[in-house]
């Protein structure tokens, strides 16, 4: 290994490694973290690799300690990364929420297993889509993306970095254990082709500067700590000087923007990969390694003459309403197969969207293993029917 | 779905106006607060403005560059006090201000990086933190305010609420062994560890001097008198009172015993610097056996290459 940040060329590595490098693209030179299966070896390969480009690797006590310390590096000016899974993503949450309030830029990478509690430490779940994104209290928006593959980690990790810069926001990579272990051949393109969106910083003096001011796409320019911006941010409901302001006001003006910044963009910001839509009858719904098994079915139903469609989402949050909703409209749409490895986590966002214009049927798993393409054919074929 | 949030009610030009205030800059000290902050949370008789304005001081004494200095804290009466300072200041969540300082001294080294916060915040839900931002020897200085209670939430028991003291969810006396604070940040592996009570300013001040230009983990605990929730229900007097017993019966201990060092609701109070030792903080380790080895393997490889 080299002390490149971007090893550009062709690499045979799985997963995890690929949403490391992702980060290491990306800018990433801060990572605080704590060791769990299946997400190791994204910390593994950091611990390797940021002393060789100028960073740092901490491994903190826990994961409430790691979320800290990733939005305390944040307002430090850094673009800083922890990964986890299930148990880690559960005491993430807390300081998730305080990135949330602080618009503090970051990224997570929750590489799923199946749970409840310890659950299946080695296998996959793809359970953590609602916690993802209203696991701490409160109300706020985030970002989460799901990839499909290892060279999909590595973009999608670095898009996670600019949208969390952009936004100012905790964005949210959400693996799973499959595409954290599987290994494939991952490109990583020349830095100069690699895009990097920076924080937007104040273009104002000291004095005149209040942080929690936004601009007019609802976005506060931030500043960095030790710039001499003297700012006070707060977990507490805060009036736009960044002090604490208790008080119903303070709190609709602030959470309708948390709120607003995400979902007034949700067009600039929703991804989806679009596969036979324009006649078909059923479209399947799905995301990350799910979304392998689905395409693999829709081929199938294609080649023996079923009018199956696909729907994958690369964006988990926000969620791609507006596409669902045209679908259901559709005259040719009867129905919508949600793919996932749980008990209908977007499945309850389909049905929503479809607004009972066309039938939401999940196919679901509780997670250990990946769906078989012939028990998907089969619901498939009923769905048809 | 349409969203119809209800309107909120725009800032008003008062608030709009970065909370200016009147008399702010007539009092020397003044440039290390915010504008608008004053008048602060505290009760009368709380001991928590005395250990802001002996910061203050130390920032003052100490002529640390307030523009690198950075202050964060955790929730609690104590914690609050980052939001006086005219610093760049994080209030942050119950517990974490040391990881979170963490992330911010390791993004920027080049930064001050001071924790002021409560003896519940830092020991009971940060406890874990604490041992091992010691452990590591994290360039940080902790500022603790210990006043053997949660003051925030109306006086409950806490991991220093001495054995007998009556609080709101110890009705019959506290039961549990409190934490002795200054022993355990010393054998967590603190660089700097010194005992002040809020009588004691300028030792205090001076405490927070050294912790500041003491490369590695400082740690400063700040006995100080909570009249409302504490003292009222164990009838230690006013705040007035409690200095005085901070008079009589602190006295300067030469060594940090376990036992002498133990606090009780009314008993004698050890006082004094008992840790001040160099030893390479996290940085300077990390620096030493991590980035200067993965640079040599890296230049290894790339000769084996040719
Ligand atoms: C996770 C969480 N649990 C509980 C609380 C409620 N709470 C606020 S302050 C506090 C205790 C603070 O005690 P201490 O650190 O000693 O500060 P003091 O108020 O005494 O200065 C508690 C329990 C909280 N804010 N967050
Ligand atoms: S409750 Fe106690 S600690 Fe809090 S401000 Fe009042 S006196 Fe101080
Ligand atoms: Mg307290």
């Amino acid at each position: 290994m080299e002390n490149r940040a971007v090893l550009t060329g062709t690499h045979f590595i799985n997963g995890d490694i690929a949403c490391a490098e992702g980060g290491l693209a990306a800018g990433c030179r801060f990572f605080a973290g704590y060791p769990i299966t299946p997400a190791t070896e994204v910390a593994e390969r950091m611990a390797r690799r940021l002393p060789q480009v100028g960073g740092i690797y901490i491994q903190m006590e826990d994961e409430l300690a790691s979320m800290a310390a990733i939005c305390g590096a944040s307002c430090s000016g850094a673009r800083p990364m922890t990964s986890t899974s299930g148990p880690g993503f559960s005491l993430m949450m807390e300081n998730i929420g305080l990135a949330a309030m602080l618009e503090t830029p970051c990224v997570i990478a929750n590489i799923q297993r199946a749970g409840p509690s310890t659950g299946l430490p080695t296998l996959v779940g793809q359970q953590d889509v609602m916690q993802a994104r209203w696991g701490s209290h409160g109300d706020y928006e985030i970002i989460a993306l799901s990839p499909e593959s290892p060279q999909e980690a590595f973009e999608l990790t670095i898009d996670a970095f600019n949208l969390a810069e952009k936004y100012r926001v905790p964005v949210i990579l959400l693996s799973d254990e499959i595409i954290g272990h599987m290994t494939e051949k991952v490109v990583i393109p020349h830095p100069d082709e690699i895009e990097i969106v920076k924080r937007r910083s104040p273009n104002i003096g000291p004095k005149d500067y209040a942080p929690y001011y936004p601009d007019e796409d609802d976005i506060p320019p931030m500043s960095t700590a030790g710039d001499g911006y003297h700012i006070h941010a707060t977990g507490l409901t805060h009036n736009e000087h960044g002090y604490p302001d208790i008080s119903a006001d303070a709190q609709e003006r602030l959470v309708q923007r948390l709120v607003r910044k995400i979902r007034s963009n949700a067009d600039r910001i929703v991804r989806t990969e679009n596969l036979y839509l324009d006649d078909a009858e059923v479209v399947m719904v799905s995301y990350g390694c799910s979304g392998r098994t689905t395409r693999e079915v829709v081929e199938t139903a294609r080649a023996d003459g079923m009018k199956v469609g696909m729907v994958r989402l690369i964006t988990v949050w926000p969620f791609a309403e507006q596409l669902i909703r045209e679908l259901a409209e559709q005259s040719s749409v009867g129905a919508f197969v949600v793919v996932e490895i749980n008990s209908g986590q977007i499945a309850l966002e389909v049905e929503r969207c479809a607004g009972g214009n066309a039938e939401t049927v999940l196919a679901g798993l509780m997670g250990g293993r990946m769906f078989a393409p012939d028990e998907l054919y089969k619901v498939v074929k009923e769905a048809v029917l | 779905m349409k969203n119809i949030f209800i309107d909120a009610p725009p800032l008003t030009p008062d608030q709009a106006k970065l909370g200016r205030s009147k008399g702010y800059g007539d009092h020397p000290l003044d440039k290390y607060l915010k504008e608008g902050r004053i008048p602060h949370i505290w009760c009368s008789g709380c001991g928590i403005g005395i250990v802001l304005t002996a910061f203050i001081k130390a920032l003052e004494k100490s002529g640390a560059d307030p523009d690198k200095t950075v202050v964060v804290s955790g929730i609690g009466c104590s914690a609050r006090s980052a939001g006086y300072l005219n610093l760049d200041t994080y209030h942050t969540t119950h517990g974490r201000a040391i990881p979170f300082a963490t992330g911010v001294k390791l993004a920027n080294p080049e930064l001050n990086v001071v924790v002021i916060s409560g003896d519940g915040d830092l020991f009971a839900i940060g406890g874990n933190h604490i041992i091992h931002a010691a452990r590591r020897n994290i360039d940080l200085s902790i500022i603790c305010v210990n006043n053997f209670t949660y003051g925030m939430t109306g006086g409950q028991g806490g991991p220093t609420t001495p054995v007998g003291a009556i609080s709101t969810t110890t009705p019959y006396g506290a039961s549990e062994y409190p934490f002795n604070l200054v022993y355990m940040a010393a054998a967590a592996g603190a660089s700097y560890v010194a005992r002040w009570t809020v009588l004691h300013t300028r030792e205090l001040r001076d405490a927070m001097i050294d912790s500041m230009s003491k490369p590695g983990f400082s740690f400063i605990e700040a006995i100080s008198p909570c009249p409302t929730a504490h003292a009222r229900r164990n009838k230690l007097g006013s705040g007035l009172d409690i200095m005085r017993y901070y008079k009589e019966k602190s006295y300067l201990a030469d060594e940090l015993d376990r036992d002498e060092t133990a606090l009780g609701l009314a008993d004698k109070i050890a006082i004094g610097k008992f840790v001040d030792v160099e030893k390479p903080t996290y940085l300077d380790m990390y620096n030493s056996h991590v980035a200067d080895r993965a640079a040599q393997a890296a230049k290894k490889k790339k000769k084996k290459k040719k």
